[in-house]
């Protein structure tokens, strides 16, 4: 009685989602599987595998997965040394990782071009200390820089989250029974967090993968990558058709990760906030 | 040593994710307008900021989508959350999945869906699309902050308050919703900071003369950036920063704390 | 946290009272669509104020990121300012409104000449009248250079790798390839086509980035010896840094030309027409250049200004006489823009 009660409560909800998630997206695939004449085509999905496309979707993958990499390295011993901190700091330290996101987003990477040029603020200091100066803008190293730097509160917040949660007891327990701190870490907190690590995983590896405003700003445009392409066929080239085709085949991964953390998170603890 | 290594360590990290800041704040200063070169010291951009009438009016269209949005979507997706919590783990999963899509969707494909679907309904672009737009991008990040506080739950302290005489909405306000409340504000708080941040979707479903701050540095992308922004987004910056640290500082923020707990 | 949000509604609150004073507009109002930073604030107050209209602006980033929504008739638009070809796109797809060239008598003032060019894109001169021209050429630091360039070949010499900046857009990318080949920069000849590609391709190992809009900052900045880059950018890059010069290429270039039009379904259309009135008013053009520093094509303006440097400024007022092979952009159909695109797309994936 009173849970039928409650299920009813979610259909505000539901009938938002339908207006607002469902609906839009079955536009997506309408424009997506058919063409400019309106007939039915899959052409704009797999046109996916014309060497353009397959080439800009591998490079997209390859430098947000070398970034997710990166960011979890970064990102868990961080997390592991706020956890460590005394409880009255927490909200705190998460708002102190929120506040660059409300800088916009624009601005902070135009920001990182200003840092990072040839004759840009980090290499003027460089010189001055007489080091050599380092030249990464315009390459796959600046993409992969500037998705670190907007991606990293995504992955630091939700194994924070996790990495909190993690009763003390059980550490002292192992501990109490011979492990040493390296035998703790790989058998106890390590395997309790894996919700959080994969929840960061896929806050920071499927934005990575759709952007395309740091590839053109820190990348020259000298590389193009799916989100780039998808972009250009929506803005530039009109062509909506292929640019939703696209978006399905991206979709696609979106579901694979979807369902990675479905599996490995089964009670939803490594959600991001 | 340990101890000084790990400070190390965030101070590292620290310096990175604010270099940029540094940097914006640095370029609100210069009288130059270009980023590139630095014309001499000024405090022209500020003095001149709250001038401008139309940066001030994207400043308030910006606040106020994102607090309205922020808010409503933290009431549609804490109940939702609470609903879904209690179907069977096939909707559930379901469910979950259809939230999860505008979160991980590329922003320029939600954006330009959701202007087709407003067109379809002739809805006229303005202040309300971008509104909905909103609130429909962030009701995910509230549902996925709440929903683990509500698996916590023990669902007999809310049958006993039941037991005791209390009324379904009352046995809820006292017993369940001061449990999810952490989750709550922190969804409202991401809901807050994603509305901020976004200028893709805004830029899809906005209206003749309602513009945003993002919206707004977008479209001065061609031309160069107003240095007026820099100055803006410094003020917004500090300001959030000395609150911050008010909040932390003062005294009874500990009383606010155990009210939470 | 909660404290936090209580002092953002405050804050809110406080400014929002701020805005509550509004102005009455008893003549209507007029929808204005223009590309972002390209008016000066000030103009827009004054035709307020004069006309008693009120001007809801908009600005857009891209010609191709404005037509969608125009089309979709989203939001209704009265005065658009969109380039040559994508006018005539406009034009082909009846989007336009015919002027009515009585109710905009301050349309004399603009060059015989500009009318002349914009017949390419907008025959007869029934929808549109000029705002801002100009060509595409290139600018480059004498601190960094040698020599004096003079030609887009430059643009393929070895010793400027890494120190070059090219467009990031289709057509402009293109033109640069086919005028160095001799070519129409509105040829949908798939030869000439794929040798314009293999030249983007062989260029793009020395190119340091394409850009657009980023040319102006970089070069300020001294981060390249040479870019390509809109004349009107170039003047106010030149006022930020002296050691830039810019060139229209021996081999020819784009003269466009931003012109405002009137859609079809205008609500507004006489507040409309009042507006581009206005805007062609000498001392409000003036008023603009200043502002913008695009070359105006207001010939009553130019008379106005008391700069000699300027007014023979190569990058603001070229005398287009001098050089040959200029041509302006042609909207080349669907097919055309697929095959560029496609194309370009080849260039920039390798």
């Amino acid at each position: 009685m009173k849970s039928k009660f409650i299920k009813w409560l979610s259909l505000p909800y539901i009938i938002w989602a339908i207006g607002f998630i469902i609906i839009p997206l079955l536009m997506v695939f309408y424009f997506g599987l058919t063409d400019k004449n309106s007939h039915f085509t899959i052409s704009n999905v797999l046109a996916i595998f014309q060497p353009i496309h397959i080439k800009s979707l591998l490079i997209a993958l390859l430098l947000s997965l070398i970034s997710t990499i990166i960011c979890l390295l970064i990102s868990y011993p961080l997390a592991m040394i706020l956890s460590s901190f005394k409880k009255g700091n927490d909200k705190m330290m998460i708002l102190i990782f929120i506040l660059p996101m409300w800088m916009n987003f624009l601005l902070r990477t135009l920001a990182w071009q200003t840092l990072l040029e040839n004759e840009g603020i980090i290499n003027t200091v460089l010189s001055l200390v007489k080091l050599p100066s380092i030249n990464i803008i315009n390459t796959p190293y600046a993409i992969i820089l500037g998705m670190i730097y907007n991606f990293l509160p995504f992955m630091v917040l939700p194994i924070y989250n996790v990495l909190c949660k993690i009763d003390g007891n059980l550490l002292n327990a192992s501990r109490d029974l011979g492990a040493n701190e390296i035998q703790t870490f790989c058998k106890i907190t390590l395997p309790l967090s894996v919700p959080g690590i994969i929840s960061g995983i896929t806050m920071v590896f499927v934005p990575a993968l759709t952007t395309f405003v740091i590839s053109d700003l820190l990348g020259g445009s000298k590389i193009l990558l799916i989100g780039n392409v998808i972009e250009q066929e929506f803005t530039l080239n009109s062509n909506w058709h292929l640019g939703s085709g696209l978006s399905i085949v991206l979709m696609i991964f979106i579901v694979i990760s979807m369902l990675i953390s479905a599996i490995f998170d089964k009670d939803g603890e490594g959600n991001t906030f | 040593m340990a101890n000084f290594l790990k400070k190390l360590y965030i101070a590292l990290i620290f310096i990175f994710l604010y270099s940029p800041m540094v940097v914006l704040f640095v370029l609100s200063f210069n009288s130059s307008k270009s980023r590139a070169k630095w014309g001499g010291f000024t405090l022209q951009w500020y003095t001149n900021l709250l001038s401008d009438s139309s940066i001030m009016e994207a400043l308030l269209n910006t606040l106020l989508i994102a607090l309205i949005s922020s808010v409503v979507a933290t009431i549609i997706g804490t109940i939702a959350a609470l609903a879904i919590n209690n179907f069977r783990k096939g909707t559930r999963t379901v469910l979950m999945g259809i939230t999860n899509i505008p979160m991980l969707n590329a922003e320029i494909v939600t954006g330009i869906s959701l202007m087709l679907l407003f067109i379809f309904f002739k809805v006229k672009f303005g202040f309300m699309t971008i509104l909905l737009a909103h609130i429909s991008f962030n009701i995910p990040y509230v549902i996925l902050s709440v929903m683990p506080r509500i698996k916590k739950i023990n669902i007999s302290t809310y049958e006993a308050a039941m037991d005791l005489g209390a009324s379904p909405l009352k046995a809820f306000f006292k017993v369940v919703f001061p449990d999810i409340l952490p989750g709550v504000f922190s969804g409202l708080l991401m809901a807050f900071t994603m509305s901020i941040d976004d200028f893709i979707i805004t830029h899809f479903t906005k209206g003749a003369g309602v513009d945003t701050l993002s919206t707004k540095i977008y479209s001065q992308v061609r031309k160069g950036i107003d240095p007026k922004m820099y100055a803006l987004s410094s003020i917004i910056f500090i300001t959030v920063l000395i609150l911050l640290i008010l909040i932390n500082v003062i005294p009874n923020g500990n009383k606010e704390k155990a009210i939470k707990k | 946290m909660r404290k936090l949000f209580l002092f953002g509604l405050l804050a809110t609150l406080t400014i929002l009272p701020l805005f509550g004073c509004g102005k009455t507009y008893e003549n209507g109002e007029v929808y204005v669509y223009n590309w972002g930073e390209y008016i000066d604030p000030d103009v827009i107050k004054m035709f307020e104020e004069e006309y008693k209209i009120q001007v809801i602006y908009d600005e857009f980033e891209t010609n191709e990121m404005m037509y969608p929504k125009v089309e979709a008739n989203a939001v209704q638009y009265d005065v658009v300012c969109p380039s040559d070809y994508m006018i005539q796109k406009m034009i082909e797809n009846d989007l336009l409104a015919e002027l009515n060239w009585d109710n905009i008598p301050n349309s004399t003032n603009i060059g015989e000449q500009f009318y002349l060019t914009s017949e390419e894109f907008d025959p007869g001169n029934k929808y549109s009248v000029p705002y801002c021209w100009g060509t595409v050429g290139i600018l480059y630091n004498t601190d960094k250079v040698d020599e004096p360039i003079t030609k887009w070949s430059q643009l393929w010499d070895e010793k400027y790798k890494n120190q070059i900046l090219m467009q990031n857009s289709v057509r402009d990318a293109f033109m640069v390839a086919q005028k160095l080949n001799g070519f129409s920069m509105n040829s949908v000849d798939p030869d000439e086509l794929k040798i314009a590609k293999d030249c983007l391709l062989e260029q793009k190992p020395l190119v340091q980035a394409y850009v657009v809009d980023q040319v102006r900052d970089k070069m300020i900045g001294n981060e390249a010896a040479i870019g390509v880059i809109y004349s009107g950018e170039a003047l106010y890059t030149q006022r930020e840094n002296e050691k830039l010069i810019y060139v229209i290429p021996e081999e020819g270039t784009n003269v466009w030309i931003d012109s405002w039009v009137v859609l079809k379904n205008s609500k507004n259309k006489e507040n409309a027409e009042k507006f581009i009135n206005f805007l062609c008013r000498p001392d409000i053009a003036l008023k603009n250049f200043d502002y913008i520093t695009y070359g105006t094509p207001n010939t009553a303006a130019w008379d106005l200004i008391d700069d000699e440097d300027i007014k023979s400024s190569e990058a603001a007022f070229p005398d287009l006489s001098k050089y040959n092979n200029l041509e302006t952009y042609h909207y080349l159909g669907e097919e055309g823009d697929e095959l560029y695109n496609n194309l370009w797309k080849e260039v920039k994936s390798e």
